[in-house]
């Protein structure tokens, strides 16, 4: 019957069927619409809310006007905003660093622990990170409560003095950041622990044959083998620890005297505290150009190592 | 089998009913109309709303759907701001102190509803005019679930042992204040007696921090002095001798409070007072009503009392809440209704009493229920809550235009102040030039 119909139609027609059933059956044809859903969900949930944000960012406190870059302007000139941006990087630098080290060095250690006991040690060492942060950091106020800190209690007990833990500028910040270390740590941890594992035995056989010692090794097979891994964690986590809004609002709400404040959490007080939404959105927007530019490093020089490769 | 065949009679009966359909009086023949309350504190306060409401929706034929929102994580913040972005969602929404201002020109205008309920209850306070009405006209009316004033809770013990003060005297349970004793309740006063309490081991649980708390008590201590950061017309006014002599003031109060007052939040106060740590604090009841539960020796010794007066006068911190209907809204008329309903004395009556006397109506003809004069113990701690007497209700920044004035509030320019001429060991100079260059920033149109 098909045979039959095909015979009649012309031969354009025919060719047309062919190329589009063709067209259907390419691999990449079929990437695509199997990624179409992300791809959508991806579009109304980020790129339009992003356009979104542009827009708003350009409109005047009343949201009536257009003013363009006047808001951006006017952010350069407030000194507010330059302590933001200043805490922002302390808080993201500092906190990735420190994430990344006991990452690394634990890491490790679970690498060598034998294999029979590792997946307890894999199971309690992910803990900080599966629970939800909002929750968690608020234990961890609880342990910093400017009253009733559990460590204070300690501190007290042991005969030192309390420390006023979110009270002081910098003990504020210092507590942010090492909320915030030990919430992010384990997905370093467990990324390091998939990258040591893949490194092949053979290189550090090789090495230890060439005479080199532990440190050796690390420097010269485990870092350079290791490098890609680092880059993308370290650039997935500037990211979302840039964008960090639940452990500062939980911790410390931006005091004292915004002293803790990053991008996202200024961007709340301005936007939806404040009633000035276009501000609000100036300030979360100000955090693209900064991880933008940190990201086309960082995926420069993974490129490179992969072209090298 | 049932015959399901259309027959004469069916088709007639059958096309009387569709022409009928609408002119018919249903049990939802006023439509439908949605609501987003505050999601109340007090346990049991929100179903004696949700009785009222009913009662109102089954007697005006309405379909009625309320969604109680909390303002925990400024969920209801969020909310009214997204509504109003996407001009859909509830048709009366829940607007927080300074919310309906905020949100003026999105809101259906309430003069039709005010002016008669003015008329009925009395005058609002100041406060809420500020608050509720915007270039001439009221855009939302005041709530009573939320509408909340912060006076001084304080330990009458502490004060009796200490600072040689019966506070049971000078406000006494069911009648009015003493006024040679309270004459002489000034600022003075309260910075001897905050030194007394220290100095026993009882300091004032007073914040500094950046949350409402915070602002509200030091907003009261500064219009006390009259000092005033920005005026009615929007000129920064913080340059004055007021404003030096209000700090000059919070430093030497600084030094009997708690070392970390400036990380408090709105809880740390109460945690205080409730643990039996300070003498004072500046609060709705609320420490007092969870002190009850969970630390009733303490709760037994609270006294709940006007703020102290200044060269200004006597400012008390008020937080009204409003009930506002948003312009897009379906069904403005069964709104209107419900709202006049629910500002009625004997509604406003039950609402109270629901809350256990935290709630404080607007109208100052609304202000002499039974609830205050009977909650306990100690019987009448909350007598004195409601301000009747020389108490002047005001928030925190006022009298700057409320755009100006809420991003004042919200960003704790007061607080902060005082954070930076104590913690901060900034001179006051350098303090108010500070606040004047921030409060530049807060012009821009």
């Amino acid at each position: 019957m098909s045979q039959a119909v095909a015979r009649d139609l012309p031969v354009a027609a025919v060719r047309r069927v062919g190329s589009v059933k063709a067209f259907a059956r390419r691999k990449s044809t079929i990437a695509f619409v199997m990624a179409l859903p992300l791809i959508l969900t991806i579009v109304l949930l980020v790129i339009y809310p992003a356009f979104y944000s542009i827009f708003l960012s350009m409109l005047n406190k009343s949201m009536e006007r257009f003013v363009g870059f006047a808001n951006y302007v006017f952010l350069f000139k407030r000194e507010t905003f330059w302590m933001v941006v200043k805490q922002s990087v302390i808080f993201a630098v500092s906190a990735v660093f420190f994430k990344a080290l006991i990452g690394f060095c634990v890491a490790h250690f679970v690498h060598n622990v034998p294999t029979k006991g590792q997946r307890k040690w894999r199971g309690m060492l992910l803990v900080p990170w599966v629970i939800p942060p909002a929750m968690s950091t608020l234990a961890w106020l609880w342990l910093f409560d400017p009253s009733y800190s559990a460590f204070n209690w300690v501190l007290e007990r042991i005969g030192l003095d309390a420390v006023p833990w979110l009270g002081n500028p910098y003990w504020a910040r210092f507590a942010v950041i090492l909320v915030n270390v030990w919430f992010g740590a384990p997905f370093f941890l467990i990324m390091y622990l998939a990258a040591l594992k893949s490194v092949p035995e053979q290189l550090y056989e090789a090495a230890a044959i060439d005479g080199a010692n532990w440190w050796q090794k690390l420097w010269f097979v485990t870092l350079p083998m290791m490098r890609n891994i680092i880059a993308i964690t370290v650039l997935f986590s500037l990211i979302v620890t840039f964008a960090n809004f639940d452990i500062v609002r939980v911790l410390t709400n931006g005091g004292p005297v915004d002293q803790t404040h990053v991008f996202a959490t200024w961007a709340f007080k301005l936007g939806i505290e404040s009633g000035d939404i276009p501000l609000g959105a100036c300030v979360s927007l100000f955090m693209f150009p900064i991880l933008a530019v940190a990201a086309i490093f960082i995926l420069r020089g993974i490129t490179r190592r992969g072209n090298e490769a | 089998m049932t015959s399901t065949r259309l027959d004469r009679r069916r088709f007639l009966a059958a096309s009387a009913a569709a022409v009928a359909a609408p002119y018919v009086r249903t049990s939802h023949a006023a439509g439908r109309l949605t609501v987003g309350f505050w999601d109340h504190w007090v346990p049991g306060a929100n179903n004696v709303l949700t009785k009222l409401c009913n009662d109102w929706a089954a007697k005006e034929k309405v379909d009625l759907k309320i969604d109680y929102i909390t303002s925990q994580g400024n969920k209801i913040l969020l909310t009214g701001t997204a509504e109003a972005q996407a001009k859909a969602g509830h048709d009366i929404m829940t607007l927080p102190t300074w919310y309906a201002s905020a949100q003026a020109k999105n809101l259906e205008p309430m003069d039709d509803l005010m002016k008669p309920l003015i008329a009925e209850n009395g005058n609002v306070v100041a406060v809420t005019e500020y608050l509720g009405k915007q270039d001439g006209h009221w855009v939302a009316i005041p709530a009573t679930p939320g509408s909340q004033v912060k006076s001084p809770c304080g330990r009458i013990d502490v004060f009796k042992q200490h600072v040689g003060l019966d506070l049971t005297k000078m406000y006494p349970p069911g009648a009015p204040a003493d006024k040679a004793l309270t004459d002489r309740w000034t600022w003075d006063t309260f910075l001897a007696a905050a030194e007394k309490c220290f100095k026993a081991g009882y300091p004032f649980g007073l914040g500094l921090g950046e949350t409402t708390d915070s602002v509200d008590w030091v907003g009261a201590l500064f219009a006390s002095y009259g000092a005033e950061l920005v005026d009615a017309k929007g000129n920064i006014t913080v340059k004055s001798d007021a404003t030096r002599q209000a700090l000059e003031y919070a430093k030497r109060l600084v030094q009997f409070l708690p070392p970390d007052v400036f990380a408090w939040d709105d809880a740390s106060n109460n945690k205080w007072l409730i643990a039996g740590k300070g003498a004072l604090i500046m609060n709705p009841p609320s420490a007092w009503a969870v002190a009850k539960r969970d630390n009733p020796k303490v709760a037994e010794q609270l006294w709940t009392f006007p703020a102290p007066k200044g060269p200004k006068g006597r400012f008390t911190p008020g937080l009204p809440f409003f009930w506002g209907i948003w312009k897009f809204a379906s069904n403005k008329s069964a709104g209107k209704s419900l709202l006049t309903y629910l500002s009625q004395r004997a509604v406003v009556e039950q609402l109270v009493t629901a809350s256990g006397g935290y709630d404080i109506p607007s109208f100052s003809g609304l202000r002499d229920f039974k609830t205050w004069a009977e909650e306990g113990p100690p019987k009448g701690t909350l007598y004195h809550y409601p301000p009747r007497g020389d108490e002047i209700v005001s928030i925190a920044m006022s009298p700057a235009p409320t755009a100006i004035a809420m991003q004042m509030y919200a960003q704790a320019t007061n607080t902060k102040m005082i954070a930076k001429i104590t913690q901060g060991g900034e001179s006051i100079d350098k303090a108010i030039a500070w606040a004047a260059s921030e409060l530049e920033g807060f012009m821009r149109a």
